[in-house]
């Protein structure tokens, strides 16, 4: 479904080069919902990036659906981490989401009822008409899922999309993704710096080391598909896998000399 | 902030004004500074008969008329600079140049090519509410937010839907300052081509006046152009709420 094949991206300007991504190879299976995980800095945003076809690759390629990726795949949705920057301020809550359906030949009546049923999903049929500055930054973020939903991707991805909401917030903003998950089994990539996020949400989890990236490991999470907040985090499992990401991500940040993090 | 409080706020420094206008007028025997009773007498007779029709609306006809080439002129050439890099690189500096001429001066040579009628008081407008329309434009569809013109991309949201619901959108605050510029320079320069070469319009009228030694009449011109002002950029800051009511709820 989605297949990344030694992704290299180098940023050159100002006269510096920056290679933020080395040599990235991994595939996600159709239906299959992978979290990202790396230290900060190690080019999670770009990669996501390359993946939407908003940035272009240096070298190595990337497929999507079998279509090499050259600008934003067609059934692709992304979701931001700046949901107060990714809504658009002048239209309401409803018309946020019907935006990019305007291109498909839906019926007003079809459109309508896929904005309200996606709203509705995300716990947010009362605040249609509302604009998006008058939500809560966790709302907010909800309203960008509900815009992703209403799209009906084939793939979803999401760059850290809970980083700046509050621990609560985010903890019924993860439960709300494994529900849209479960329910329209699309393919999911979804970034993080948070271990425990990427864990929790996971199938597999990918790790990645800090630029130039590469994959440093990739990890089955073996736990049942029904998860909750309390249940599955003091689970013995997850204490496990927990432990093998950390150690593999602390191991990768390590030899970083300091002053010269990459950014 | 009651209504009553607001009232008492808006129109108070007025009303001191003209108060102290009246007072200090009132036993002036000055020909060139008349008494305000007497210019008040001047106003009523003046302008509430048939010079309405022959002098006020004419005047704002063009005003208007050359507002509004001048916001379809400035909005449509400042998103296609704004959108394009390379095409701002390259009339930047001639923009700055045209800028620079006051419109004024531009009066005897339209005069030249476009006569001394309508048209020509028309295009001396927009030659001046233009640019202010025009580089608020450029720059506020050069501020566009990134995450949200990536979000367009990702969305396939293009062409006419990404310029209706992105582009002028973000651009808006940015090209609602440049209009709001754009209507005291048009004011201005509505009575200063009706100054020259004209048989009608508020410029016109009040040069009349002055040399025809009416001067409560030249006064109460003067007078009514103020009004007229105010109650334009009334109108204009009801447009503004209206467009820009997201906006202002964000802050």
């Amino acid at each position: 479904m989605l297949d990344v094949k030694h992704l290299r991206k180098v940023y050159s300007g100002h006269g510096r080069t920056v290679e933020a991504i080395g040599d990235l190879t991994f595939h996600v299976a159709a239906g299959e919902f992978v979290t990202v995980v790396g230290p900060s800095g190690c080019g999670k945003t770009t990669l996501l990036r390359c993946i939407a076809g908003l940035l272009p690759a240096t070298a190595g390629e990337i497929r999507v659906d079998g279509r090499p990726v050259s600008g934003p795949p067609p059934g692709l949705a992304v979701v931001f981490q700046e949901y107060g920057r990714s809504l658009f301020p002048w239209l309401r809550v409803a018309d946020n989401v019907a935006l990019p359906l305007r291109r498909r030949k839906l019926s007003t009546v079809e459109r309508r009822k896929r904005v309200h049923d996606a709203l509705a999903a995300v716990g947010l049929h009362d605040s249609l008409e509302a604009f998006p500055w008058q939500l809560s930054g966790g709302m907010q973020q909800r309203v960008a899922i509900a815009r992703a939903v209403a799209y009906e991707p084939r793939v979803l991805l999401m760059d850290e999309p809970f980083a700046a909401v509050d621990a609560q917030t985010r903890a019924d903003l993860e439960d709300l993704v494994r529900d849209v998950w479960r329910q329209l089994r699309i393919t999911m990539v979804f970034v993080t710096h948070d271990i425990d996020e990427a864990v929790y949400l996971g199938q597999r989890v990918v790790m990645l080391s800090r630029s130039p990236t590469h994959v440093l490991d990739e990890l089955t999470v073996d736990l049942p598909d029904e998860r909750d907040q309390l249940g599955t985090r003091s689970d013995p499992g997850f204490s496990k896998l927990r432990a093998r990401v950390y150690s593999q991500i602390r191991a990768a940040k390590a030899p970083v000399d300091l002053g010269k993090t990459a950014s | 902030m009651t209504i009553l409080r607001r009232t008492a706020l808006v129109f108070g420094l007025p009303s001191v004004l003209f108060a102290a206008w009246w007072v200090f007028s009132a036993g002036s025997v000055d020909f060139y500074r008349p008494p305000l009773s007497s210019i008040l007498a001047a106003f009523a007779e003046t302008w509430f008969g048939s010079r309405i029709r022959d002098d006020v609306l004419p005047s704002l006809l063009r005003l208007a008329a050359g507002y509004s080439l001048a916001l379809v002129l400035g909005i449509g050439l400042g998103v296609l600079i704004g959108l394009s890099p390379r095409l701002r690189i390259a009339v930047e500096p001639v923009l700055e140049f045209l800028r620079a001429i006051p419109p004024p001066v531009l009066v005897p040579i339209l005069i030249l090519f476009a006569g001394i009628g309508d048209l020509m008081k028309v295009l001396v407008v927009v030659s001046g509410c233009v640019w202010p329309i025009l580089l608020n434009t450029v720059e506020g569809v050069r501020a566009i937010d990134p995450v949200l013109a990536d979000t367009c991309k990702a969305y396939g949201i293009r062409g006419a839907d990404r310029l209706r619901h992105l582009v002028l959108r973000s651009a808006s605050p940015q090209i609602v300052t440049g209009a709001r510029q754009a209507l005291s320079v048009g004011i201005i320069l509505m009575v200063i081509s009706e100054m020259f070469a004209a048989s009608s319009g508020l410029g016109f009228t009040v040069v009349q006046f002055q040399r025809g030694f009416q001067i409560p009449e030249m006064w109460s011109g003067v007078l009514l152009l103020g009004l007229l002002g105010v109650l334009l950029s009334g109108l204009f800051r009801l447009v503004e709420r209206r467009v820009l009511a997201w906006y202002h709820g964000q802050r």
